[in-house]
């Protein structure tokens, strides 16, 4: 399963994600600089992302407690997500995504 | 004054906690130093309601609930909490003491120094905008330390939590204040949220929807921001931008003190815990070693064995006995005092 990211300096990166895991975990452990302060439990927005558009209705909406988070980001926009509460799965294979500014 | 312990502990998370414990039965007098206004660390400021599952024979418990518990069997040792303020320096003193001064301007000594800080500590996010350092300094506050600077001034309050709601409805009484976020909701006590709506619809205060797109110094000693609406942009003119978007962690001061670091984190032994000066630990998600893992538990046996070597330090001429709490009679005499 392929992940596209931009980093924060505008670098693309191909990664192999799983359907075990979620977005930020692949991210965090790829070492693209994204702090994931509160360790995934949708406690912090640290682990910000804008997802392309065209992927964005494949993926399971934000509920209450990431829409609050999202808060606390700056630069929400309508593809914001916090990217620990998304799960991988074989649908997303190809995922293109933007880390937000921190 | 200077106040006098054994061990000072930089942090009051559950790893620092339970080193009150610890120490406290090896008879270690601890100071308690942490940069929020509550104990508990990331699990009472965090994640206060989120159970978690990995605390040996707690099926489930709490951020908040293990935190009250940690506090409960610490308090027979009688720590002393030094709340809101930061380590500042560290001096080593002529009687190989360590002199600790911490924001406030409190100075503690001893003889061992625990660092127990976590990801570091709690600091105001900053608005991640490149040139802010001098608007930062004049315009910017990310606290309010001192609320007649800005009696009569025109306020611009960013954020939907509790602190944003909080000093909208308290400085509506002596400025004028507009309060902006990205949508008419807010994660804030429902008490807040209704006098904050109370005091809009009196015209006491502005509500504007929007996000901070930039901004930009002025000559008049105030600050433009421009504020982004979906694709529509607006300028407003403010003495001063108060940004309220929750917390996050930094190292801060640990990192001039010179010990050895690996990526943010203190370098220590795993025998003893220990950092590259001698007489100062790290404990917690703050050191690294090889096989090092996260986990709150593996704070806790780190916390155990450097109580061990902090004795040899507090009491050089006395013997440690080792002792199970099950069958230790000092223990139980202060346990059933407290």
């Amino acid at each position: 399963m392929k992940i596209r990211v931009i980093d924060r300096d505008g670098n693309k990166h191909e990664l192999e994600g799983d359907s075990n895991s979620t977005l930020m975990e692949i991210l965090r452990d790829a070492d693209l600089d994204i702090e994931a302060a509160c360790g995934g439990c949708c406690a912090c927005a640290t682990c910000h992302v804008y997802i392309n558009d065209q992927w964005l209705e494949k993926i399971s909406p934000k509920d209450d407690d990431e829409e609050s988070m999202l808060d606390q980001a700056f630069d929400v926009k309508n593809t914001s997500r916090l990217s620990c509460q998304i799960s991988l799965s074989d649908e997303l294979d190809g995922i293109e995504l933007e880390i937000a500014k921190d | 004054m200077i106040e006098k312990t054994d061990v000072i502990i930089i942090g009051a998370g559950p790893v620092g906690l339970f080193a009150i414990f610890e120490l406290g039965l090896l008879n270690i007098s601890c100071h308690v130093i942490d940069n929020l206004d509550k104990p508990g660390g990331q699990c009472a400021e965090l994640y206060p309601e989120k159970p978690i599952y990995d605390i040996p024979s707690r099926v489930s418990i709490t951020g908040q609930q293990l935190t009250d518990d940690l506090l409960a069997q610490a308090k027979p040792f009688k720590p002393v909490y030094h709340l809101n303020q930061q380590v500042e320096k560290i001096a080593k003193m002529e009687s190989n003491e360590w002199l600790v001064e911490t924001s406030l301007n409190n100075k503690i000594r001893a003889k061992c120094i625990v660092i127990a800080a976590g990801a570091g500590s709690f600091v105001p996010r900053k608005i991640p905008l490149e040139n802010l350092d001098l608007i930062e300094e004049k315009n910017i506050l990310y606290a309010v330390r001192n609320k007649s600077i800005l009696e009569g001034k025109d306020i611009l309050i960013a954020g939907g939590g509790d602190s944003a709601l909080d000093w909208t409805n308290e400085l509506s009484k002596i400025a004028n204040v507009t309060l902006m976020h990205r949508r008419k909701e807010f994660r804030a006590a429902p008490d807040s949220v209704s006098k904050m709506l109370e005091l809009e619809k009196d015209k006491k205060v502005s509500f504007l929807l929007g996000q901070i797109h930039n901004i930009e110094e002025l000559k008049n000693n105030k600050i433009k921001v421009l504020v982004k609406n979906n694709d529509e942009i607006q300028s407003f003119e403010v003495d001063y931008l108060l940004p309220f978007f929750g917390l996050k962690m930094e190292l801060g001061p640990i990192a001039n003190w010179g010990l050895n670091l690996m990526e943010n984190l203190i370098k220590v032994d795993t025998e003893k815990f220990e950092t590259s000066v001698p007489s100062i630990f790290a404990i917690g998600d703050i050191n690294t070693y090889p096989g090092k893992l996260k986990l709150i538990l593996s704070g806790f046996h780190e916390a155990a064995l450097m109580a061990q070597e902090c004795f040899k330090y507090c009491f050089p001429d006395k013997k440690n006995v080792f002792r199970y709490t099950t069958s230790s009679k000092d223990l139980h005499k202060k346990l059933n005092s407290s």
